[in-house]
């Protein structure tokens, strides 16, 4: 072995703890791989990390856990914390953490791409009214379904984990349905099925129709 | 199923939700407290600090900015506090008892060796490593922290963390072969 390939395998060698924990990125992940199929002596090391990592695990899981007053402490010392004032600003970044962390990377990526798409026929909208606006030389306002986020008919709906931004996006579309809040505590989001409120009956009727499609995993009426 | 991300549970706290803060705190207490366990090797002092550790979280929340993993940033505040109190706590007023309870948890070398239970004999070297050593073997198996992570928790470049991973093992092997287990390695 020459000093480059004993540099390399010293190297590749110490990233072993780290491809034993999975914690290593794919490049390096892979290097590692392809060193430890073509070498005996570091697939034999490799065995002994393994052993490490297995004996550190269950040296840590016999240290017992603490007991209940370590909540209570903590809380009695939350509780004698001034009160906080939540600021509105920061509610809405919380509130957008929350919302765009309940969906995948895939859904990520589209999302990003629907709001691109969106700010660009917002421009298109903006610009049309513009024109018309000095086409007619006076102000028209234009009639447009309420965004009133309190109007219409509502139900509560937990996205399928597997589904992703598309398909969730091409059943909102298809059915003309809006998300109108959420997420909220076990992953819910408000969708506005209707733009005007429906009776109760058939609002039911909607969301038995809804409960076998395959981006819905439960859904329910609400106020 | 999906759970609330620990970012999100963060952006809760911040805004004063106390239930994100029992969900967190459910949620990686245990480790937190092994962690800070092995480093002080006192289980009193390990508990008090845990609520120091969160009662932080609560506290900074809002100064989150998600540069790192939640898991990461909780235990760079719990080495913190944890080596404050070995700062101010002279060697020898460790509790041995608890110590040696915390090591103590496998058969004595002679006896394990007997039973031919290597792990046990694996076990007590990994408890006779110096706290640093000890350290980075449980972030890099137990708290399954990346070369970066770990750089970011102990607050040395990415490549000392590889080496001393690296001397930490070799320390691992010499302290087995003490113990009259030959690894053939280093």
């Amino acid at each position: 072995m020459n000093t480059t390939n004993k540099e390399a395998h010293s190297d590749i060698e110490e990233l072993l703890p780290w491809h034993a924990a999975g914690t290593l990125s794919r490049s390096d992940a892979r290097r590692v791989e392809k060193a430890l199929a073509s070498d005996p002596e570091l697939a034999h090391r490799y065995a002994l990390v393994r052993d490490e990592f297995g004996e550190t695990i269950h040296l840590n899981e016999t240290l017992g856990a603490p007991s209940a007053h370590a909540m209570e402490k903590l809380f009695a010392k939350i509780d004698a914390e001034p009160a906080r004032r939540p600021a509105m600003s920061f509610n809405l970044v919380a509130r957008a953490a929350e919302f765009f962390a309940s969906f995948s990377p895939r859904t990520l990526a589209f999302a990003g791409g629907a709001a691109v798409l969106a700010i660009l026929l917002q421009a298109g909208i903006i610009a049309s009214v513009v024109i018309k606006e000095k086409g007619v030389g006076g102000y028209e306002t234009a009639s447009a379904p309420s965004t009133d986020p309190g109007v219409g008919a509502f139900t509560l709906i937990r996205f399928a984990p597997q589904a992703s931004g598309d398909d969730i996006t091409k059943f909102l579309e298809a059915n003309k349905f809006s998300v109108a809040g959420g997420p909220m505590a076990g992953g819910l989001y408000k969708v506005r099925v209707s733009m005007t409120a429906l009776p109760k009956a058939d609002l039911v009727n909607l969301v038995k129709k809804l409960q076998g499609e395959k981006v819905v995993t439960f859904i329910a009426t609400t106020e | 199923m999906q759970t609330t991300s620990d970012e999100v549970l963060i952006a809760r706290i911040a805004v004063g939700d106390r239930f994100a803060m029992q969900v967190l705190f459910a949620r990686h207490h245990v480790r937190v407290y092994r962690f800070v366990l092995r480093l002080v090797r006192n289980e009193a002092t390990a508990e008090d600090l845990i609520s120091e550790v969160f009662l932080d979280i609560w506290r900074q929340a809002d100064k989150f900015e998600g540069r790192s993993a939640v898991s990461t940033w909780m235990l760079s505040i719990a080495r913190f506090k944890a080596l404050s109190v070995l700062r101010k706590r002279p060697e020898q007023e460790l509790n041995d008892e608890t110590a040696e309870r915390i090591e103590d948890q496998a058969d004595d070398p002679e006896t394990a060796l007997a039973k031919k239970d290597k792990g046990a004999v694996l076990r007590q070297c990994l408890s006779a490593l110096s706290a640093e050593h000890r350290e980075i073997v449980d972030l890099v198996y137990y708290h399954e922290k990346s070369v970066e992570e770990v750089a970011g928790i102990v607050g040395i470049p990415e490549a000392t963390v590889k080496t001393r991973m690296f001397y930490a093992r070799k320390k691992l092997s010499e302290l087995l072969k003490e113990r009259g287990i030959d690894r053939g390695w280093p």
